[in-house]
């Protein structure tokens, strides 16, 4: 685990001394952007209205009891730009683009293409994982963005549509406003970069580490999940205490 | 190309040695070949020539021994950058997910030594040279084995290279291809004086081409020399892998 976290490292900072290269790269940074847009958005959207409806769900009634119903939109609005549109995006980033572009690297690996790129002095690093990093570090944020916004959404329809809220569209989003500063919405973007990151250089390093056939490159790739969701989970923690501490 | 990238490098592998899991694969390896020479390495599979390829064109690092290009060690920096070095895998290893002409212009477009125009024309030729024709736009996924293995051999001979190894070069082709595939490697080292390193399995091939044959076994040399003097190589297991042959006698064969 330990070698791990140290080659991890390696390819971060390995990773970061190939930024200038980015602009060279710029088709591969595209086409990436395009992979993870076209094959996350449309279900990031879909467990964002959910998210957002079950939040307004689990806390209106209790809320309504108390005849605290105003305060919904804060609650629902804090929770998703704060933390659930964050983490929840970047679990499913890892799920459907972590695994991947692990398995896509350690197909590369087994069938010696990385060896190739390496026999013909092309850098790899710049090649494959750099496009990869640059890419999901752009879309993650966009779209925590659009998950903010669908969460908002779904609780909203649930805050007015649900007997037991019955609040109207105007007083849902204007408890909204009221509770939500643009702070709040930039710090979810913060971390779901730092996540974007952790994703991005664990299944890279996962994929190029690969050893075996087809049963290797299966076990990088569940690894590759496993392991961005964990560290996901416990850098969560540490990015919210380190952000409540600068607010 | 510049006049020094079309001469070949002499290289030098001094008592190279790797373990695999405590598992020694390559044990005191020690050679050299001469500028413009062709190498062929031969033996049985599993005798770590493959491992031994991947170290002459610095894939790997040894345990112990080097491998010297131009009396330099090949990790020693710039050393990579400096020298035109190419290798043709057994597998093709050509990149899936690109086009055969991306394929075979990658070294080229990703150094950005040509302009598209220039590359495309380049690749053209060099398909032509290995047979293959009109192919460009497609994915490895539509080739057989053996034009897999033909746009590898391609992809390498763009790179104009000082040295090239070729890791069973003929290989899933076809004896007419693999007859083609022997003159080019020839006429390469002819032409522009390139170092060629074969390893085959391909006894034809090997005695068709080389100026040195070296014989592997379990990780270790034994045998090196011309190709006559290879054959004449008293050896047990050098007579027994080179006489080795499909003529069996059926009434010896039992279910």
């Amino acid at each position: 685990m330990f070698q791990n976290v140290g080659e991890i490292l390696m390819l971060l900072w390995r990773t970061a001394w190939a930024l200038p290269m980015t602009w060279r790269q710029r088709r591969k940074v595209f086409d990436q952007l395009f992979e993870i847009g076209n094959a996350s958005l449309l279900m990031a959207c879909l467990l964002s209205l959910f998210i957002g409806g079950v939040l307004a769900l689990q806390t209106g009634p209790v809320l309504a009891e108390r005849g605290l119903t105003s305060f919904i939109g804060q609650i629902v609005g804090l929770s998703m730009c704060r933390e659930l549109a964050p983490a929840m995006m970047a679990m499913l980033i890892a799920g459907r683009i972590g695994s991947s572009m692990a398995a896509e690297l350690g197909s590369m690996t087994v069938y010696q293409e990385i060896d190739a790129l390496r026999s013909m002095n092309i850098n790899p690093i710049q090649y494959l994982v750099l496009p990869r990093l640059v890419a999901i570090s752009l879309a993650l944020p966009v779209l925590v963005v659009f998950s903010i916004l669908i969460g908002w959404l779904g609780g909203a329809v649930v805050s007015v549509y649900n007997y037991q809220i019955a609040i109207s569209y105007e007083g849902y989003f204007n408890s909204l406003r009221d509770g939500i500063d643009l702070i709040d919405v930039v710090n979810g973007l913060f971390k779901s970069a730092a996540f974007a990151v952790v994703i991005g250089l664990v299944s890279c390093h996962q994929g190029l580490h690969t050893i075996g056939g087809p049963r290797g490159i299966g076990r990088s790739v569940t690894k590759a999940v496993a392991n961005s969701i964990i560290l996901i989970l416990i850098l969560d923690y540490f990015l919210t205490r380190l952000l409540m501490h600068l607010d | 190309m510049n006049a020094t990238a079309q001469q070949g490098v002499n290289l030098r592998a001094r008592d190279v040695c790797k373990s695999y899991d405590g598992q020694r694969v390559l044990n005191g390896i020690d050679f050299h070949v001469e500028r413009g020479e062709v190498f062929v390495l031969m033996g049985p599979s599993g005798s770590g020539k493959t491992v031994l390829l991947k170290h002459l064109i610095g894939l790997e690092v040894p345990d112990r021994g080097e491998i010297l290009i131009e009396g330099q060690p090949i990790h020693s920096p710039g050393v990579v950058d400096r020298y035109r070095l190419a290798m043709v895998f057994q597998s093709g290893a050509l990149l899936n997910s690109l086009s055969v002409a991306d394929n075979v212009g990658l070294y080229l477009s990703e150094h950005r030594l040509h302009p598209p125009e220039t590359i495309a024309r380049i690749v053209t030729e060099k398909l032509a040279l290995v047979g293959l024709k009109g192919i460009e736009n497609k994915l490895p996924s539509e080739l057989s084995g053996g034009m897999k293995k033909r746009v590898s051999i391609a992809r390498a001979l763009v790179i104009e290279p000082q040295l090239i190894l070729y890791d069973e070069p003929t290989s899933e082709l076809d004896p007419l291809i693999a007859v083609t595939i022997g003159a080019e490697i020839l006429r390469l080292n002819k032409r522009i004086h390139v170092t060629s390193i074969v390893v085959t399995h391909d006894r034809e091939l090997a005695f068709g081409i080389a100026d040195r044959i070296a014989l592997m076994n379990e990780g270790e040399l034994i045998a090196l020399g011309p190709p006559d003097q290879v054959k004449a190589n008293p050896h047990p297991l050098v007579q027994r892998f080179l006489q080795a042959d499909f003529r069996f006698n059926p009434e010896s064969i039992t279910p």
